[in-house]
């Protein structure tokens, strides 16, 4: 497994998020994480990715348990993130944006001294290209519709070549056509990439994702393929039956 | 699911001319980048030139004057660097500034050390040495430490130097160290004047243009990340804490700089110098001039100390409500500074990947 959490348990105050949770997810796997309203999605991605420290449980990842890892050291083991808002720095270039991104792993040297910025040029045209953005790269990121900024933030998470890549509702606010488009972008990384996706749009997960997690007021209430998930009878109860 | 496979398909068929494609976008994108002149150059070329011709047409008594903002314009690029550039609050700035004045002053003193070439060297590494310290207490945590802890953090050290500096028999304690004897290059001693202006002059255009090249590197663009979400670039795997870090010491450096330029100008130093005080003074300049842009934080500390000279002459008794007032109304109308009103925003954070778009052009055309 390249991707292992278990036992996540995440208090806030009185408020019990994650009870328990879990979730394993294998290289070249796309994972959806689906749930009603409340049921814990953001906050597991978050101790997964770092943003929060669980309070119990253990995550792994290529076996190695990073529970107290920081966001940098995860990167650094190959863990990548699109936040649910998006971030990306709206006052640089996409151009910018992305060589931000690619250059995040080059020594202090290189950097002051600029001697990866003629090498990573190429890479920050094929990631732009690869998301159809390439004819504003010197464009301001603030300057983008809401959609190109989810492509252009997923296009930055994706720059590090990392093994796993974490999706916060990556479409969140988007039009139909761009949700289409966005399920053709993340396809091909599947190559190189493991993905678990947090998305109210079921029928977006439904095409995109192997095998699916719901979570239920901080558990595991199934997990799955898609077909089997489909198939659940109590997961229909709670869940799909609206889609 | 056929809507996948198809969309397959034609990502295939857009590989296919994917390298034509992919050059044509660029130049697209590249010609609309380049609309639009240059401004950044052109401020820095007239503030220069402005500098150079200062003591041909300033009265002796302007020119000693004119010095001491020079040291100010290299002291608030210090600041300019470290909450401009990197958005770390320091309000302390003045520690580095004013320990480094202290450092000289005492080498001066004590051992009878004025020798450029010792005096400055050693000004720089005080405020790098102090700076490496705080900045190592303050930033270098596990995880990133919050606007408030590091900005009370600087308060509070510039606050207690200030303190100890008047507390202090050996530092002179309320009165400081008076009579530093000039700063000397064998038997030449710089007094105050043209020499001494033209020696701040070329150290300020000399650390403005290392400065510009930092701030326009690899390194700019990692700054710029830090400065706009620390957060997101750790998530990239950046050691953000480091470069804040990193950053910060060079900032204590060009202020130690400053402040030990600034002892030998005065010839004396006192606790204020190392106080909150002078601390605010240089997030005026900056935030007046334009943080985030060198020549903004040049310009702010020129107009700042030229307005409250000009006032305090003009209007004795309030001419410190008047400049509050001016100032106010900059932060408040103009909160990107004076030289918002030249420069775009699209300029002023610059483009990282600039030199590149130029050899893009060129090897596009070339066969």
């Amino acid at each position: 497994m390249l991707l292992e959490a278990a036992g996540i348990k995440k208090v806030f105050g009185k408020l019990t998020a994650l009870d328990g949770a879990a979730l394993s997810v294998g290289e070249n796997e796309f994972h959806g994480l689906i749930g009603p309203n409340g049921s814990g999605k953001s906050t597991l991605m978050k101790c997964i990715a770092g943003a929060e420290v669980p309070t119990q449980g253990k995550v792994s990842f290529v076996n190695t348990d990073i529970t107290a890892f920081t966001p940098t050291e995860r990167a650094r083991a190959g863990m990548s993130l699109k936040f649910q808002i998006t971030s990306v720095l709206p006052s640089l270039t996409l151009y910018d944006n992305i060589l931000l991104a690619l250059q995040a792993q080059s020594s202090l040297f290189d950097l002051v001294f600029s001697r990866t910025r003629g090498a990573l040029h190429d890479q920050v045209m094929t990631m732009l290209t690869q998301f159809r953005l390439a004819d504003r790269a010197f464009d301001a990121a603030a300057a983008l519709s809401h959609g190109q900024q989810q492509w252009l933030e997923i296009a930055m998470a994706l720059a590090g070549k990392p093994k796993l890549l974490l999706l916060d509702e990556p479409t969140g606010g988007m039009s139909l056509e761009e949700r289409r488009v966005t399920g053709e972008l993340l396809q091909p990384i599947k190559q190189h990439c493991s993905l678990v996706i947090v998305e109210h749009d079921l029928d977006f997960i439904r095409d995109i994702c192997d095998r699916l997690t719901v979570l239920d007021q901080g558990k595991v209430l199934a997990s799955g393929t898609v077909s089997e998930i489909q198939a659940n009878q109590s997961v229909q109860e709670i869940y799909l039956r609206r889609a | 699911m056929s809507v996948v496979r198809e969309a397959i398909v034609a990502d295939a068929d857009d590989e296919a001319d994917g390298a034509m494609a992919e050059g044509a976008a660029a130049e697209r994108a590249n010609d609309r980048a380049k609309a639009g002149p240059k401004i950044l150059p052109i401020v820095e070329g007239l503030v220069l030139l402005a500098a150079l011709l200062a003591p041909l047409v300033l009265q002796d008594y302007l020119t000693v004057f004119a010095t001491r903002v020079i040291i100010l314009a290299l002291f608030a690029l210090s600041f300019d660097l470290v909450w401009g550039y990197a958005g770390i609050m320091s309000f302390g700035q003045a520690l580095f500034f004013g320990s480094a004045g202290y450092g000289v002053a005492l080498l001066a003193r004590d051992l009878n050390v004025t020798n450029i070439f010792l005096v400055l060297p050693a000004g720089t590494l005080i405020g790098l040495t102090f700076a490496l310290l705080l900045g190592g207490f303050l930033l270098l945590g596990r995880h990133p430490s919050s606007v408030i802890f590091v900005s009370l953090g600087t308060l509070t050290g510039s606050y207690a130097a200030d303190r100890l500096a008047r507390g202090w028999y050996y530092l002179g304690g309320q009165n400081g160290i008076p009579s530093i004897a000039p700063m000397s290059l064998g038997s030449y001693d710089f007094t105050e004047g043209p020499a001494f202006y033209y020696l701040v002059l070329g150290i300020l255009v000399v650390v403005y243009l290392l400065c510009r090249f930092l701030v326009r590197s690899q390194f700019g663009l990692a700054l710029a990340g830090l400065r706009e979400n620390e957060q997101r670039i750790a998530f990239f795997g950046y050691k953000a804490q480091h470069l804040k870090a990193i950053i910060f010491t060079i900032g204590g450096a060009v202020a130690g700089l400053a402040g030990s330029l600034y002892a030998f100008h005065e010839g004396f130093v006192w606790p204020n110098m190392v106080g909150v005080v002078v601390s605010t003074q240089v997030v005026l300049y900056v935030l007046f001039g334009g943080s985030g842009t060198l020549i903004g934080a040049v310009i702010g500390a020129v107009i700042v100390e030229g307005v409250s000279f000009w006032l305090s002459d003009n209007y004795r008794d309030i001419w410190p409500i008047i400049l509050g007032l001016l100032l106010l109304l900059v932060i408040l109308f103009r909160p990107l500074g004076l030289i918002s009103f030249v420069l775009g925003e699209r300029e002023r954070v610059g483009s990282f990947g600039a030199k590149i778009k130029e050899n893009v052009k060129e090897t596009r055309n070339a066969p």
